[in-house]
């Protein structure tokens, strides 16, 4: 009885641990700021990694994604006579949920899940030690430079996925479905607002950035230095920052709803 | 150093990419254009029901948008809707004797604001305000009135008889 009352209380102290761990990380990222000439070609060779390799696949999903959504949406708007309609569904069904919601979910399989292996890697190969024992401190010198690529990287891949989906729609509605253009992109114009949809959608995938490079650092920092430690973070990487994309972005919808 | 110079241009293109397409989200699809507004001046109108009508909701004379609706708020005094139009510069001749209705664009579109002209001589400045309104068809009401009259003439008809 004790013994299981005991291992009820380990198991709170050790989430409360691994939370207190990931908080200590993204204080010490934020609050020690590396200098900007130094820490700015780490910044930039990240954001390459990061952000410039993800393009290619934010491209292509962004572009079949518009096209899907184009597709299916004006095969309905038909039935009711409103196809004209199809511009607005499109804009606004990308812009604000669409864009950012699919962006962070490549983007935690593209990118968090390479983060975390890779400073689980560091980790397990005693490249992090190695770094403190040079007085190097291995926050400031492989975290921070990583979560501020992340952070920067989400909201530009955002700005392309929304831009490719919408052109893909256009593409799709104008060549294909055989719609005007004009009437395309003056519906649309008159129903979506930048401020409310496209800038909201932009604020959401700075939350989603910010998630995703987080969980995927404190996974990466706190593995099990072995090989199967680093798979068990990987997997959880894309797992846990899935799941905060979905439900934060619920909570971010229910506040922004009211506006609409 | 090559390396290093192929991730900078990586990241600068990257950049511009991610400029190029805000800018085209927000001229293309959303259509902003109130950071490059026309000039315009604006003129009030109050009604009794302004309906659906929404702020950026269009201004038409005879189906050709000439503005927007820039602010709707309420009088305090008269409970009256007070809508702020902006009429671009470019329509500067519209008779002060004009008549403002709410309108709705189709069915089930959105309501704009029509100004039919009349035929004064002296025009509407910045800050004018339009006498003759009509407010917005409200569905239900006109049901409502519909049923009534035909109640009514029943019970006349009946007491006719």
């Amino acid at each position: 009885m004790i013994n299981q009352i005991a291992a009820l209380g380990r198991f709170g102290i050790n989430i409360v641990r691994h939370y207190g761990r990931a908080g200590m990380m993204l204080f010490q990222v934020i609050y020690y700021r590396p200098s900007f000439r130094k820490g700015f070609p780490l910044l930039l060779q990240q954001i390459y990694a990061e952000g410039v390799l993800s393009l290619i696949i934010i491209i292509v999903s962004g572009a079949f994604i518009g096209m899907v959504v184009a597709l299916q949406g004006y095969h309905t708007l038909s039935k009711f006579g409103a196809s004209q309609q199809l511009g607005p569904l499109v804009a606004l069904s990308v812009a604000r949920e669409l864009g950012p919601v699919v962006t962070a979910l490549l983007f935690a399989g593209r990118a968090g899940s390479a983060l975390a292996a890779e400073i689980g890697l560091m980790k397990a190969t005693d490249q992090l030690s190695s770094m403190e024992m040079m007085a190097v401190d291995p926050v400031r010198r492989v975290i921070a430079p990583r979560f501020w690529a992340g952070c920067i990287s989400m909201p530009i891949l955002t700005i392309i996925f929304d831009t490719v989906a919408i052109y893909g729609a256009f593409w799709l509605g104008v060549h294909w479905l055989g719609m005007d253009s004009g009437s395309f992109w003056s519906n649309m114009q008159s129903a979506v607002d930048f401020r409310l949809d496209i800038v909201n959608g932009i604020i959401k995938s700075m939350v989603f950035g910010v998630a995703i490079t987080w969980i995927a650092l404190h996974q990466g920092y706190d593995a099990i230095p072995t090989s199967a430690g680093i798979a068990n973070a990987t997997t959880r990487t894309v797992v846990y920052s899935s799941l905060a994309v979905l439900g934060l972005d619920f909570i971010l919808t229910a506040m922004m709803i009211g506006a609409w | 150093m090559l390396q290093t110079k192929k991730t900078e241009i990586g990241v600068g293109l990257f950049l511009l990419a991610a400029l190029a397409g805000l800018i085209f989200l927000s001229m293309q699809v959303s259509g902003l254009t109130s950071i490059f507004q026309r000039p315009g001046y604006t003129i009030t109108a109050d009604f009794d029901d302004i309906g659906q009508l929404k702020i950026r909701g269009s201004v038409k004379i005879g189906g050709v948008t000439i503005g927007q609706v820039s602010s709707i708020a309420i009088d305090p005094v008269t409970y009256k809707a007070v809508v702020t139009l902006r009429i671009d510069n470019n329509v500067e001749d519209i008779p002060d004797d004009s008549s403002a209705s709410i309108l709705t664009a189709g069915l089930l579109g959105d309501n704009y604001v029509a100004i039919t002209p009349l035929y004064s001589k002296t025009f509407f400045h910045n800050g004018g305000h339009i006498q003759d309104t009509h407010s917005a068809m409200i569905l239900e009401k006109l049901i409502g009135q519909f049923l009534f009259s035909i109640n009514h003439g029943k019970t006349d008809k009946g007491n006719a008889k």
